[in-house]
């Protein structure tokens, strides 16, 4: 009897080709605008908090001038000394790595290959206060540090630009012009949000970078790593207190420094890409509202129609229960096979997608099969009952229907 | 009379539409039987209530007070099922408007009753085709209803309400919409099966050339039998023949 009736709804389905089709796009539209906007929202989430991640957690950059971005008083405040990096790590309780930074363009050279990427000057914590790890070879010994030796560890981008790909342990190359031997190669990060390769970096150590290429003693920036459950705030009031003191701020000027925090980053992105993805599931739902109604009015359109046709179904002969199975086949038909062309078109569609911003890929099940269950249901109930109503009626009521 | 070969008989049956002040009653109290293998004509002026006669001896509806009885059978004792199993087994109906599927060729329509009865394809096909020729209509048998003319619509259906070779075939104006000489052919093909296979044949009709074919007249007048109009005609039928 099952096959019977799937039998009447298939020929039912073929016969209403066009109502057939729109109650298949209703929730093919809703299924699959759900499912990608979420996948997008969390890939987008999960990028995010990868990319934070990767930038260290509880990592503190100091940088000279009053705030974060491309100021005069960027320039025009005094740079860092190595002593104040010493007095932090002396003074300030609960820090695992603190590194001082200086960094500028130039030409790495490497036989015939040359490539512009940006050189660090740090010491031996710069990996561990800026989250890396070697992928071979080995960091800065102290001695090489105190002597300024001309050695370097080299990032993926380098490697692969200079290196076409293969180990450059114990290599030389020449930067700006002064040789240096590679005995170490970070493993790749990424790029971050926004859009910077942090793979194309070359580090040296700090003394040979003050000598050999800038010729200056300036300390650009401090990199700070605190340890696990250490009240950031707290550290940053002191840093603040300290640094104020040792550059001889008056008490009504304002730092000429600033602090510039991952954790409070990663809190602000991850909120803002939080309300990208209720923005999305909202516009998601919209998109199944609409599909449903549309299902709904495709169903009440027909609802004239159908019932006639119920009618002269019960008048020779059917029986009530045959005539709703067939309805009830041919609905649930419709709903799933719908509802798993919009999956796939979701899959396609959220895949092609994340490819393309370069984001992770992430598949929600459980919002997949509550956005085709409430498909389904739409098309299931809209289709059914009214179905369920016209065959309760006796035939001439179901055939009179206006 | 009371026969033992009594295929229909209506007692006393009435039939209300609507309730309270808007009630209207459309059959008053009609009583008559029908005998295996008659041919019978229903005439009356419009609104007589015909129609409403024809609805309830389909199972189409249900009357309000009396009792139909089928072979015997109190039609208002049985369930829904039972009475669409009443439809599916022994009544072939045939409306005043077709009421024909759309978008669905003839044979499909045709083939439907069958469907209900769970008979295979080949099977169903076989008979649905038997009956299109019957009616003169294989060469249509892959057209839609939008595709025909009224008259082959009108075939269509008595093809649909004969294919399950009913014990009685209900006819609501089946040459309502018919010229002259389809009709007459209708009315042939429906003495021929009357005659040949002893189907019974209930039929309304507003002409009285056509009422001619059968046997018999029922005249309705205001939702009551007339009997001063109600007559044998002079054709011989079913019971008469050997
Ligand atoms: N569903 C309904 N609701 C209310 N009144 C109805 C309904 N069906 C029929 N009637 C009324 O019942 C009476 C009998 O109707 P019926 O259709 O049986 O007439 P008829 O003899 O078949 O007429 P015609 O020759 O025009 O087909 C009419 O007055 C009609 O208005
Ligand atoms: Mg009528």
């Amino acid at each position: 009897m099952l096959i019977n009736a799937l039998k009447l709804a298939l020929q039912q389905i073929r016969r209403n080709v066009m109502r057939s089709f729109l109650t298949t796009l209703g929730i093919i539209i809703g299924v699959a605008a759900v499912i990608t906007m979420v996948a997008l929202g969390n890939g987008a989430t999960a990028q995010v908090t990868a990319q934070v991640s990767s930038l260290g957690t509880n990592l503190m950059m100091v940088n000279r001038g009053q705030g974060f971005g491309p100021r005069r008083d960027r320039v025009s405040a005094p740079a860092f000394e190595l002593a104040d990096v010493t007095a932090i790590a002396n003074e300030i309780a609960g820090i695992k790595a603190i590194a001082p930074v200086s960094s500028g363009s130039v030409t790495l050279i490497n036989g015939n290959t040359s490539w512009s990427s940006t050189v660090r000057g740090s010491d031996n914590q710069y990996l561990l206060a800026g989250n890396w790890t070697l992928a071979e070879g080995r960091n800065f010994s102290d001695d090489e540090l105190a002597d300024g030796s001309s050695m370097c560890i080299v990032g993926q981008t380098v490697v692969k630009e200079l290196f076409s790909g293969e180990s450059p342990l114990n290599q030389k190359m020449r930067i700006a012009g002064n040789n240096c031997v590679v005995i170490g190669v970070l493993k790749g990060k990424g790029q971050t949000s926004f859009g910077q390769d942090q793979d194309d970096i070359v580090i040296v150590p700090m003394m040979n970078y003050q000598r050999r290429l800038a010729g200056s003693r300036d300390v650009h920036q401090i990199y700070i790593s605190l340890e696990d459950g250490v009240d950031t705030d707290h550290v940053e009031q002191r840093l603040t207190t300290l640094l104020r003191l040792r550059r001889n701020v008056a008490a009504s000027e304002s730092d000429n420094f600033n602090i510039f925090n991952t954790t409070e980053l990663a809190e602000t992105l991850t909120s803002t890409t939080q309300t990208m993805t209720g923005l999305l599931g909202a516009v998601a739902g919209v998109s199944l509202l609409v599909g449903g109604i549309g299902i709904m009015n495709i169903m009440l359109v027909s609802v004239t129609e159908r019932t006639r046709e119920i009618g002269i179904r019960l008048a020779i002969g059917a029986l009530e229960h045959e005539v709703l199975l067939q309805f009830l086949v041919e609905a649930v038909v419709l709903s799933s096979l719908g509802g798993l062309i919009g999956i796939l078109l979701a899959l396609g569609l959220s895949w092609s997608l994340a490819l393309l911003m370069s984001m992770p890929f992430i598949f929600d099940v459980s919002i997949s099969v509550a956005a085709f269950v409430f498909s389904a249901a739409v098309g299931v109930i809209f289709g059914y009952v009214p179905a369920r109503r016209a065959a309760q009626l006796n035939p001439i009521e179901a055939l009179r229907h206006e | 009379m009371n026969r033992a070969d009594t295929l229909i008989r209506f007692d006393g049956v009435t039939k209300s539409y609507g309730s309270g002040s808007a009630q209207f009653q459309a059959l008053k109290g009609v009583d008559f039987e029908v005998a295996e293998g008659e041919f019978v004509s229903l005439m009356g002026p419009s609104g007589s209530g015909k129609s409403t006669v024809m609805n309830i001896l389909g199972c189409l509806d249900v009357l309000t007070s009396g009792e139909y009885f089928f072979r015997g059978v109190p039609v208002s004792q049985l369930d829904r099922n039972q009475r669409a199993l009443l439809r599916r087994n022994h009544i072939g109906f045939v409306f005043q408007g077709f009421n024909l599927l759309a978008r669905t060729s003839a044979m499909e329509n045709v083939e439907l009753p069958l469907v209900y009865r769970g008979l295979g394809r080949r099977e169903r096909n076989r008979l649905s085709m038997a009956a299109l020729a019957k009616v003169g209509l294989e060469k249509w048998a892959h057209h839609h209803p939008s595709e025909l003319s009224g008259g082959q619509q009108q075939r269509v259906a008595i093809a649909r309400a004969l294919v399950t070779t009913p014990s009685i075939l209900l006819a609501d104006e089946p040459t309502g919409n018919l010229d002259s000489e389809r009709s007459e052919e209708i009315m042939q093909l429906m003495s021929q099966l009357n005659r040949e296979q002893n189907l019974t044949i209930l039929m309304v009709t507003h002409e009285p050339e056509m009422a001619e074919y059968s046997q018999r007249i029922i005249h309705f007048v205001d939702g009551l039998v007339d009997p001063a109009r109600s007559r044998q005609t002079g054709s011989a039928g079913a019971q008469y023949a050997d």
